[in-house]
């Protein structure tokens, strides 16, 4: 009885999470009189219509949105995990008198957003002719995800057994080969984690793109979605189905990792 | 904080050539794009331009300007005070619906459990301006999704254009975000719970706590921590908020400017608006207000919150 009660709360809370989405998407497949006429039914063989499709490719550079958008997330990603891994390392196993003020300086950003440094960022990106290019949004993602991403490694770098180091050391492997043959692969389930967190806000991201890139060549996808909303307002096959494009490959890739997912912001919590 | 490892013996030269290896990278792009902005921002604040485009020095008058002189005073003003109410909304329903959820999560042997997660937190993947978009049709009369639910349920008479009404829009749009982000809360409070060792609740349980009890007096203080982490981060969010009242009501924040919230009015400050021209400077003063307000909050985190809890040690 009583979990009857537990699971009638989730269910509806659950319902409550996804149905605004799924109602979205559904009604994107449909005729305009259909969305209008009836928005709760599912499409079927007289409403079906992917006119709100057609029209966003034809009207939109959505190929290139979505190329810009995975070569800034995969760009500032792997750089981000790369250096911080790096920093991270250096930062637990070679502690001399500074290394402690240098972690407490670069955990500033964790809690201080970037994007108060704006002004600064954008007057610095013209004056380095990086103004209006993804590598502007490459840099400062990477600038933005380091804080975080340095902090968990070190956590992690510092339950990996110092044996292990040593004896690559009685070994005479040199330092820098240490660091990506023995320790970087035992970063692996860390490294998904700092992924999790770096990626999703990328992706998302509305501001940067907003201040940093002005032609329609160099939108990510957000922007990209959000200006073609802005300007198609009245068209709702199109606003409908410019929002599915924009949720459905998200949410493809969250089904499918949601279990990596989940225990990477679990595990992160905790420490 | 285990006994540092000593750095391994080596010449001087070589550990410095090392530690420029490493940490050259992530605190050359730090420094540049993380911190140095922010001090250039500050240092902007306390310039002006002539009208021939010369910088000059003014000190904090643009500070003077934006709490005295109502042309800035009063738009700011206006968004500290509705930043705050957004702040309260998440305070009042996001961490509380998070910390039930939570709470139902970590019951023991749920079925389903994983998937009621998935669900959940799928909206929280999600950009702010696509569910900023997704609620704006749902919730306009044009469509009609919403007043049709609510009349399906007997309560058509409540509706109205929420997002439009100057009363109604902020607190809307704080929902909105409370529905996107309660994911959040609501993960690091289930994961803290499921920290919380066994025998701790099975002592009370043999003497006889009711479930709500157990829950209420034992669990919820030992993942108090927790919920401080949760609330810092809910205020550096909130009052760096931006892309889901720019995606829903435009630049203006409208309705007259209702829903303006510190965030938007330093992007209308910088780049201006069909209202006024952009102005660098007084933009880059409202940045250090936020900064400072944003350095406030986290300083009363770790010092006054923090440290009076003491974390259980797991």
């Amino acid at each position: 009885m009583r979990r009857a009660g537990v699971h009638a709360v989730l269910i509806a809370y659950s319902l409550l999470a996804v149905a605004p989405i799924l109602l979205v998407v559904m009604n994107s497949f449909k005729a305009r009189n259909a969305i209008f006429g009836s928005p709760l039914a599912l499409p079927g063989p007289d409403s079906f219509s992917l006119i709100g499709y057609s029209k966003v490719f034809r009207s939109a550079h959505v190929f290139t949105w979505f190329a810009n958008s995975l070569i800034v997330t995969l760009g500032a990603m792997v750089l981000t995990l790369l250096f911080g891994a790096m920093a991270a390392w250096a930062l637990t196993e070679y502690r001399l008198r500074w290394t402690h003020a240098l972690a407490l300086y670069l955990s500033i950003g964790i809690m201080v957003p970037i994007r108060l440094g704006s002004i600064a960022i954008l007057t610095m990106m013209r004056a380095a002719g990086l103004n209006d290019t993804l590598t502007a949004l490459i840099l400062v993602y990477i600038a933005q995800g380091l804080p975080m991403a340095i902090f968990i490694l070190s956590e992690f770098i510092q339950q990996i057994p110092q044996d292990l180091r040593d004896a690559a050391r009685c070994d005479g492997v040199p330092e820098i080969r240490i660091f990506f043959e023995v320790v970087a692969p035992l970063l692996r389930p860390a490294l998904a984690t700092v992924a999790v967190f770096t990626i999703v806000p990328i992706w998302n991201d509305l501001w940067f793109p907003l201040i940093l890139t002005s032609s329609e060549s160099t939108h990510t996808i957000t922007l990209g979605v959000q200006q073609f909303l802005g300007q198609y307002i009245t068209d709702w096959n199109s606003v409908l189905a410019a929002l599915s494009m924009a949720i459905l490959p998200v949410v493809a890739i969250y089904v499918i990792f949601s279990r990596q997912l989940i225990s990477g912001l679990t595990a992160g919590a905790v420490k | 904080m285990p006994e540092p490892s000593a750095a391994p013996a080596m010449p001087r030269a070589r550990l410095a050539g090392l530690m420029l290896f490493f940490l050259g990278p992530a605190v050359l792009i730090y420094s540049a794009l993380a911190i140095y902005p922010l001090i250039a921002t500050m240092g902007l604040s306390t310039y002006r331009v002539t009208p021939t485009g010369e910088p000059y020095f003014v000190g904090l008058a643009n500070f003077v300007t934006l709490l005295t002189d109502a042309v800035w005073s009063k738009p700011f003003w206006n968004a500290c005070w509705n930043n705050l109410k957004f702040f309260a909304v998440h305070m009042l329903v996001q961490n509380p619906v998070g910390i039930a959820l939570a709470g139902l999560l970590s019951l023991p042997n749920l079925t389903g459990r994983s998937v009621y997660r998935t669900l959940i937190f799928l909206p929280t993947m999600l950009s702010v301006v696509i569910i900023g978009f997704a609620w704006n049709l749902i919730l306009s009369p044009l469509w009609g999704v919403a007043e049709g639910a609510l009349k399906t349920v007997g309560l058509g008479s409540l509706f109205a254009p929420w997002l439009g009404l100057p009363s109604t829009a902020l607190i809307t749009l704080a929902l909105i975000s409370v529905w996107q982000f309660v994911g959040i809360p609501m993960m690091l409070i289930y994961a803290a719970l499921l920290n919380i060792p066994d025998d701790l609740v099975d002592a009370a349980r043999v003497d006889g706590l009711s479930a709500l009890r157990i829950f209420l007096h034992i669990k919820l203080p030992l993942v108090a921590p927790t919920i401080g982490l949760v609330s810092i981060l809910t205020f550096v969010g909130n009052f760096n908020a931006f892309d889901l009242i720019y995606s829903v009501k435009g630049a203006l924040a409208g309705p007259n400017f209702a829903s303006d919230i510190l965030g938007t009015f330093f992007y209308r400050a910088y780049f201006g608006n069909q209202l006024q021209i952009g102005d660098p400077n007084m933009g880059a003063a409202i940045a250090t207000v936020m900064f400072f307000i944003i350095l406030a909050g986290v300083c009363v985190y770790l010092f006054a919150i923090q440290r009076r809890m003491t974390r259980y040690a797991f």
